[in-house]
């Protein structure tokens, strides 16, 4: 049982190595300009339904796919646009699905909250709070029971915490030593109310309660996300069993993309504050140019790439057509 | 030779035996599954010849397991879920409804959930209204599942192996009464499709459709009418989804009359949709409104005199049809 906060190892200075984090960087500036291109198509009145952004939450989705394989399993939630690019989704099928178009994941029937995709692992969005974590535990139990050494990682909110399939399932996990590892992305509010007002103890205890392997790690620092995912990942693979893994960030943005008003429940200073000073992009930004393995006009080379991808991405979805209404009765059944 | 008979039960784990030895990816999940073999011993055996790895002892957690029924099923599996009794089917109605029945729409077709739940249902049993219900309207309800109910070891046999053989989610809603019940069973493998009714007694007066336990009711009944000069057709739909609703509207254009009896509640209940069903599609053949039948809209008591009020039996079900086909 540990509780500690890891450290992240410092660069080896290897290519490979300065590679990974220029990978990271990328993906991380994925996730924020994909959801400023969210914010903006949905703020134009062309995005139906509801949007609920991951910005400031980057280094968790990617800290933690990083350490994946591409056919390990993911599930993510309503705020999952994260972890689908992370685990190697196509920004230009997302937006597409965003908007209900064909050319979507999910043929448009998903949306936002579902997005899911066998070729990259991805089990789907899911838009009932801790709805997934019998989903990724069922997935660990498939792969452990047909021998393959398959990880499933569960993405939650710390809302989830406050629902009981979830103890149920890590209890299931640590008796039969799944090979799945409960993220949970803590920044701080279930929808508009502090977590301190629904969570009572502690989060680790919960974990710690079943025996699980559990600990908290600095979610604004993609370096230390992955360090530790990487071992848990490992520990896992290896057969050793779940581990639980606290992940304290942020949201930038309102609970969905209409949530303006929002200082009844959280000031514009702490905002602010975690934008300034725990930016996971700046962080990494900075570590990257101190060991030189980027510099200024590099990042921003990368940001202008990544704006150009997105911006397409867009066009590509607003240009492409709906679905064919017959479409509405096909896969109800397989 | 005749044809061997075998119990409701043994049909029940035959289907699961011969599916897990076709079939490595089979496996059960549930509470006392393994050694114990359920509480209503139709698992015995099944531990020993597939091993605690396929016949998976759960705590009690309907809603966890469940959910990993679902997800094991997303990625590779065949899960067998047994849910003790069919009232604790509420317990995992998030994993059914909204995860096991929507993954496959929701995804554009790209996931599939090729799982089965095995629950029971009916009365009569003096266990009063927490074990006692038989809730298979529930998941009627719900576009993405399919929804079994075997009324003789025959088809439990064919129509589970069906089941665990069709790529959706499928729940299967075994009669605790009926467990000890025989019949001829083949010990051949044979497996009856899903949404084709059976035609149980043909018959030229009066069609009784029904289901599950209310099967033997109709048989029981329709040998009573005999008695009386009247000739009743029973017609067992087999599944509340998909559902077989020619079978259903033929028999009744053909016999001009129709009761509808299933031991669910009546209101918003299975009898509903199957009357209304018939109703749409032989109004103008029929002498008199389709008549519905199910438990009463009460708790189910535990007092035997009371239980015993709250269901259908030979005897009032007789007492319906009788009237039904004497004021024509
Ligand atoms: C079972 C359920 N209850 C309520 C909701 C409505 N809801 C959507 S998101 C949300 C808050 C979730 O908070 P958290 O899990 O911390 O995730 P976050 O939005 O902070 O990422 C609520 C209550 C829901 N989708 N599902
Ligand atoms: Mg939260």
């Amino acid at each position: 049982m540990t509780t500690t906060t890891s450290k992240p190892e410092v660069g080896h200075g290897t290519a490979a190595e300065k590679e990974k984090w220029l990978r990271a960087y990328r993906q991380m500036v994925s996730i924020r300009l994909f959801e400023e291109q969210v914010n903006e198509v949905y703020t134009r009145a062309l995005m139906p339904g509801l949007a609920h952004l991951y910005s400031g939450e980057e280094a968790v989705a990617v800290g933690i796919c990083e350490a994946l394989r591409i056919d390990d399993y993911i599930t993510s939630t309503h705020r999952g646009h994260g972890h689908c690019l992370a685990k190697g989704a196509s920004p230009d099928r997302m937006f597409a699905e965003l908007l209900g178009k064909e050319a979507g994941y999910c043929r448009g029937k998903g949306g936002s909250m579902h997005i899911a995709d066998p070729a990259t692992g991805n089990l789907g969005a899911n838009a009932i709070v801790g709805g997934s974590v019998g989903i990724a535990t069922g997935a660990a139990f498939a792969a452990k029971n047909l021998g393959t050494d398959r990880v499933a990682i569960c993405f939650f909110g710390e809302g989830a915490l406050g629902q009981g399939s979830l103890y149920e399932v890590m209890n299931l996990a640590q008796l039969w030593k799944l090979p799945v590892i409960y993220v949970c992305e803590n920044n701080l509010y279930n929808e508009y109310t502090r977590y301190q007002e629904t969570t009572a103890g502690t989060i680790l205890g919960r974990a710690t309660a079943f025996g699980i392997e559990a600990m908290s790690v600095d979610g604004q620092d993609v370096r230390a996300v992955n360090e530790v995912a990487a071992r848990l990942v490992n520990r896992a693979r290896a057969g050793v069993g779940p581990a639980f893994l606290q992940c304290d960030t942020y949201r930038y943005s309102g609970h969905h993309v209409g949530d303006i008003n929002r200082e009844y429940y959280r000031s514009k200073q702490e905002e602010q504050l975690w934008k300034t000073d725990r930016d996971p992009i700046l962080v990494l930004a900075k570590w990257l140019i101190e060991l030189s393995y980027a510099d200024a006009a590099s990042l921003d080379r990368i940001t202008a790439e990544v704006r150009a991808t997105m911006e397409s991405a867009v066009k590509f979805a607003i240009a492409a057509p709906y679905p064919n209404v017959d479409e509405v009765e096909k896969h109800v059944y397989a | 030779m005749p044809e061997r008979e075998i119990t409701f039960a043994q049909a029940v784990r035959e289907a699961l035996a011969e599916e897990m030895r076709r079939d490595a990816r089979v496996c059960i999940i549930g509470e006392d599954v393994a050694e114990a073999g359920t509480p209503f011993k139709v698992l015995s055996g099944l531990v020993e010849e597939f091993g605690a790895q396929r016949v998976v002892d759960t705590p009690i957690s309907e809603a966890g397991f469940t959910g990993v029924a679902v997800g094991a099923a997303m990625t590779g599996l065949r899960p067998v879920v047994d849910i003790m009794f069919g009232d604790f089917i509420t317990l995992t109605m998030d994993q059914m409804a909204n995860q096991a029945a929507k993954a496959h729409y929701m995804s554009g077709g790209h996931w599939k959930v090729p799982m089965v739940m095995r629950t029971t249902l009916g009365a009569t049993r003096r266990s009063a209204a927490q074990h006692s219900q038989s809730l298979h309207a529930w998941f009627s309800h719900v576009p993405g599942l399919k929804v079994v109910l075997p009324s003789t070891p025959y088809d439990a046999k064919g129509l589970l192996k069906a089941a665990i053989r069709d790529e959706n989610p499928v729940v299967f809603f075994e009669d605790k009464m009926m467990y000890k019940l025989k019949g001829p069973v083949p010990e051949d493998d044979y497996t009856i499709p899903l949404g084709v009714a059976d035609v149980k007694r043909a018959g030229d007066d009066i069609t009784l459709v029904a289901t599950s336990s209310m099967v033997q009711v109709a048989l029981g009944a329709a040998i009573l009418l005999e008695k009386e000069g009247i000739s009743a057709e029973v017609v067992d739909p087999r599944t509340t989804w998909p559902l077989d609703e020619k079978t259903l509207i033929d028999s009744a254009k053909k016999t001009s009359r129709v009761i509808v009896l299933d031991e669910g509640y009546g209101r918003y209940g299975v009898t509903a949709e199957l009357a209304a069903v018939i109703a749409e599609g032989a109004f103008y053949d029929l002498d008199a409104p389709v008549r519905r039948m199910g438990a009463m809209h009460v708790p189910i008591p535990f007092s035997p005199p009371l239980e015993d009020a709250t269901v259908p039996t030979e005897q009032t079900v007789f007492d319906a049809a009788r009237r039904m086909c004497k004021a024509a």
